[in-house]
């Protein structure tokens, strides 16, 4: 549908036209009882008008900010709908922060609102109220074990969507005053480093990026999409919110966590987007389980897999294929492959996206095998998301693809600088950081290294800043070993050290679920997580993949110097609780290397064991604390003429 | 405890009088009184073999006492059948979980509404008035039912293939669907690790909270029950030497004696 995006320049116009245009059809669909509950596009606007008002009775005027945190819910979403209609800023947080990183953004947003889902999230806020003067009133959406909370300030949502509307607000005046320029929301960011920084995206930002986006995937308004990453995270803000809102697609509300696959399935998404975590741990589990399968079930899914292999890619890039080729690969389709990906629910997938992280090519390679059109992504919060995309036809799972259009790219000192329409109006209360990171002429940092190769793909080596030199003078590129290491399934994480050192070393995250599973297989018996991590057969089969990692690594000229010298199993999973990891699950380097120094010192002191005592987290925010023995293994190193096989 | 004021002004909904039970020469209950008062938690604890199942099993009408009477909201219960205890608005769960294995944790929940269920054979058949809008009535109690215990992931799964503190939530499933005003709960958190206890204690909670139903429960666990009931009574080779809060039942020496062995 071609609708003028000129006009309608800001979400609650597009809203208010949708609730014409798309009348009747889905907006929203939520899994409640066991039925999915269809809310459409002009009750959804009629809810948000009605919730629009009971914000301005509790105070919400033009640019204030509403906090609004919990998993994927209409509600949620309905919420951020009214904050815009009222020129308010809604501001996401991630549901499963804790109380502190709550209230820092809270209080650095000066949110006077906040939307919530369920009592966890009221707790957590009653935690820190008096920490937070500004915050007035609070609204929740699932009433459970909130009935007998006597406090005057807390509103269920439920409520007033039963009423009529009473107050006298001229709301189609509010939505007129709502201009292209305005804050459509502040998404903060997870921080890698440091305190996380508020980002401000316009609706012009929004608007004019996401229009291109569903003119390149032609999205429509038979659509699926499945809503399950935090609504924090500006994916969920692009490709569920803006892009149903411009297309007339549905977003579908899993009914909890738990049921999320089973959710899928039903749904059958036809626009699916995850990390790569996700992808390769949906084929952990299915390499996993298909170990269970009978032999001959076992035999047709390796020689479908091989054709899939050989022909799948070309088949789904609409490349001429032999016609045995394309018979086998219809036969496999029939048998393998398309009741695979209805076991994943991947079936009508169209649009398959993954971003933030490096994928594996062979898991990359795996799912487009399959046909399931999987693209990489490279984006920013800042950059409203879209800084290059593959295109159909022209994928490279090594590249994150050509700039999006619109978008100039260009390398300065080996870091990646972009230019575009998504670029975002600064920093919230942070002018030397909006500084820092645009300049004059509107370029702005990304602080990834990478390259544009000759296809006009461009690479990502890694953040810029954490490109050291080993002291033969060599590059040490730490997320390009420490990738190269998850794409095995048996390894979930890895940080690798080297900067300003002889030789490279790394911790090791195993993947409990794989390596319990090849524990079962191999009667190797373990009595927990940190029994398991310590087994010296662990350690072997972690050597093994280090070693491919290490021979692959001794091809290359410039990396040969980072082959892996010593690593260790850690005894513990790296946690965003604990604060190694980001929100996002990205690797908190500086953290780690502060908490873990003795090991580090003992791999470069050439010791062989290392003892270390860690505090852990608990979900409830108790503390307690784990220790162990590390082992520290070596490692062949491969010289460069080496070429073995 | 929260509402501890409220529950020790309300009535009594079941009043045990001098209860003595025996079997053959085994004297499993002897003078046993005890008031279970509407909205409270009552926990009955007691060493092996001191009585504790039989008197549930009195309560929920199993076994009728020799000597002794049995109130039900001021009148005397005689000897009844037990598909009209339900009907009373009596559940229970079992030590043991009693559940259907082969069937999924949704009907197993729906077999709690049996009772409530009117029947229509041939509006069934054809599923039509009747019998779609009964349908629907009662898988829409089991929906908010699963809702509330939190298990919709395995609404269908079928039970025998759930993990033991699963398997438990689904038997408390069961009994709320009777919409029961007095929930009994034999030993409801044995062969639990923590974090399933944990939850349990919260649905428990939850339970009396938000639907006012009066828990009696059998618990070997200490800490669950001084932590979650708001009355304790302790049976000891058939005799109550202890009845109070858990504070007061704590420092009665008797009470002490029993657990650990008069000195």
């Amino acid at each position: 549908m071609n609708r003028d995006f000129v006009t309608l320049d800001t979400f609650p116009k597009i809203l208010r036209d949708n609730a014409k245009v798309f009348k009747g059809r889905p907006s929203v669909r939520e899994k409640e009882h066991g039925i999915w509950q269809i809310t459409t596009w002009d009750e959804f606007y009629n809810k948000a008008l009605l919730l629009a008002e009971a914000f301005y009775a509790s105070g919400l005027r033009r640019g204030d900010k509403i906090a609004i945190i919990g998993d994927n819910r209409p509600n949620l979403y309905l919420s951020i709908a009214s904050a815009q209609i009222l020129g308010a800023i809604p501001v996401p947080c991630y549901q499963d922060s804790v109380a502190s990183e709550i209230q820092y953004i809270l209080e650095h947003a000066e949110a006077k609102l906040a939307v919530v889902e369920n009592q966890e999230q009221v707790d957590k806020l009653f935690e820190i109220k008096e920490k937070l003067p500004l915050l007035k009133t609070i609204f929740y959406d699932d009433p459970r074990g909130l009935e007998k909370y006597d406090e005057k300030e807390i509103f269920s949502l439920g409520v007033i969507f039963n009423k009529n509307r009473e107050i006298n607000l001229d709301l189609d005046q509010e939505i007129d005053k709502t201009t292209k320029d305005d804050i459509s929301i502040m998404l903060y960011t997870s921080g890698t480093t440091g305190r996380p920084k508020g980002v401000l995206l316009s609706y012009n930002n929004i608007v004019s990026v996401t229009s291109v986006a569903c003119e390149i995937e032609k999205t429509t308004p038979k659509d699926e999409v499945v809503a399950y990453l935090p609504m924090a995270w500006v994916g969920d803000n692009i490709f569920c919110v803006a892009q149903s809102y411009i297309s007339g697609f549905c977003i579908n509300c899993p009914e909890s966590r738990e049921t999320l696959t089973l959710d899928m399935r039903e749904i059958g998404p036809t626009y699916y987007f995850a990390p790569p975590r996700v992808w390769e741990s949906m084929l952990t589990q299915l390499m996993v389980r298909m170990q269970d399968a009978s032999k001959i079930k076992l035999w047709a899914f390796n020689f479908f897999m091989k054709v899939a292999k050989k022909w799948g890619n070309p088949i789904l890039d609409k490349k001429s294929v032999p016609i045995i080729a394309r018979i086998l690969y219809g036969l496999g389709y029939f048998l393998i492959y398309g009741p695979l990906k209805n076991n994943l629910g991947l079936t009508r997938v169209r649009i398959a996206y993954t971003a933030g992280e490096a994928m594996g090519p062979d898991t990359f390679l795996f799912y487009r095998s399959l046909g399931i059109n999987l693209k990489v992504l490279y984006g920013q919060t800042e950059a409203t998301v879209f800084v290059a995309l593959h295109r159909d036809g022209d994928v490279d799972p090594n590249t994150v693809g050509p700039a999006f259009p619109g978008v100039e790219i260009k390398i300065a000192d080996g870091e990646v600088f972009y230019k575009g329409p998504g670029v975002f109006k600064g920093y919230y209360k942070n002018e030397d950081a909006t500084k820092e990171t645009i300049d004059k002429e509107g370029w702005v940092r990304t602080g990834d290294a990478g390259v544009i190769d000759a296809n006009g793909h461009l690479k990502i080596i890694d953040r810029a800043k954490d490109v050291g030199k080993l002291n033969s003078g060599n590059m040490f590129a730490p997320k390009y070993i420490e990738n190269k290491l998850k794409f095995s399934g048996i390894i979930k994480e890895a940080v690798a050290f080297g900067d300003k050192k002889g030789f490279v070393t790394c911790f090791i995250n195993i993947d409990l679920e794989a390596v319990a599973s090849w524990a079962e297989r191999n009667n190797v018996a373990y009595s927990g997580y940190i029994d398991l991590t310590g087994q010296l057969s662990v350690y072997d089969l972690i050597a093994k993949e280090i070693d491919k990692v290490n021979r692959d690594l001794s091809q290359d000229t410039e990396l040969n110097d980072s082959q892996i010298k010593r690593f260790l199993i850690l005894h513990k999973e790296l946690d965003a609780d604990d604060g190694e990891l980001t929100r996002t699950n990205k690797v908190r380097r500086g953290l780690i290397s502060e908490r873990y120094g003795v090991l580090v010192d003992a791999f470069y002191n050439n010791k062989n064991n290392c003892f270390i005592e860690t505090e852990v987290t608990f979900e409830d925010g108790r503390k307690g604390s784990i220790s162990a023995d590390l082992k520290i293994k070596d490692m062949d190193i491969y010289d460069l003429k080496d070429q073995v096989t | 405890m929260s509402n501890q004021n409220l529950v020790s002004q309300s009535e009594v909904i079941m009043n045990l009088k001098d209860i003595n039970l025996s079997f053959g020469g085994l004297k499993a209950l002897s003078e046993v009184n005890l008031q279970i008062k509407k909205g409270e938690i009552l926990a009955i604890i007691g060493p092996n073999g001191a009585g504790k199942s039989s008197m549930l099993n009195i309560i929920s009408g199993i076994y009728v006492p020799q000597k002794g009477v049995v109130e039900w909201k001021g009148k005397i219960r005689k000897k009844i059948a037990p598909h009209n205890i339900a009907r009373m608005g009596i559940a229970r769960t079992f030590q043991n979980i009693a559940l259907f294995k082969g069937m999924s944790a949704l009907e197993n929940i729906l077999t709690g509404r049996n009772i409530l269920m009117k029947r229509n054979l041939i509006m069934e058949m054809i599923y039509m008035g009747l019998g779609r809008r009964q349908e629907e009535k009662h898988r829409k109690k089991a929906e908010e039912i699963i809702d509330f215990l939190e298990i919709q992931a395995i609404r269908k799964t079928p039970v025998s293939r759930l993990p033991y503190g699963l398997q438990k939530r689904v038997e408390l499933g069961r009994a709320l669907a009777l919409e029961p005003e007095l929930l009994l709960l034999d030993e409801p958190m044995a062969g639990m690790n923590v974090e399933e206890k944990e939850d349990m204690c919260r649905f428990i909670l939850d339970v009396n909270e938000q639907f006012g139903t009066t828990i009696v429960l059998i618990e070997h666990d200490m800490g669950v029950v001084m932590d979650i009931s708001d009355r304790v009574a302790v049976l000891d080779y058939g005799i109550k030497i202890a009845d109070g809060t858990p504070d007061e039942v704590r420092s009665e020496q008797k009470v002490i004696d029993a657990y650990l062995g008069a000195g």
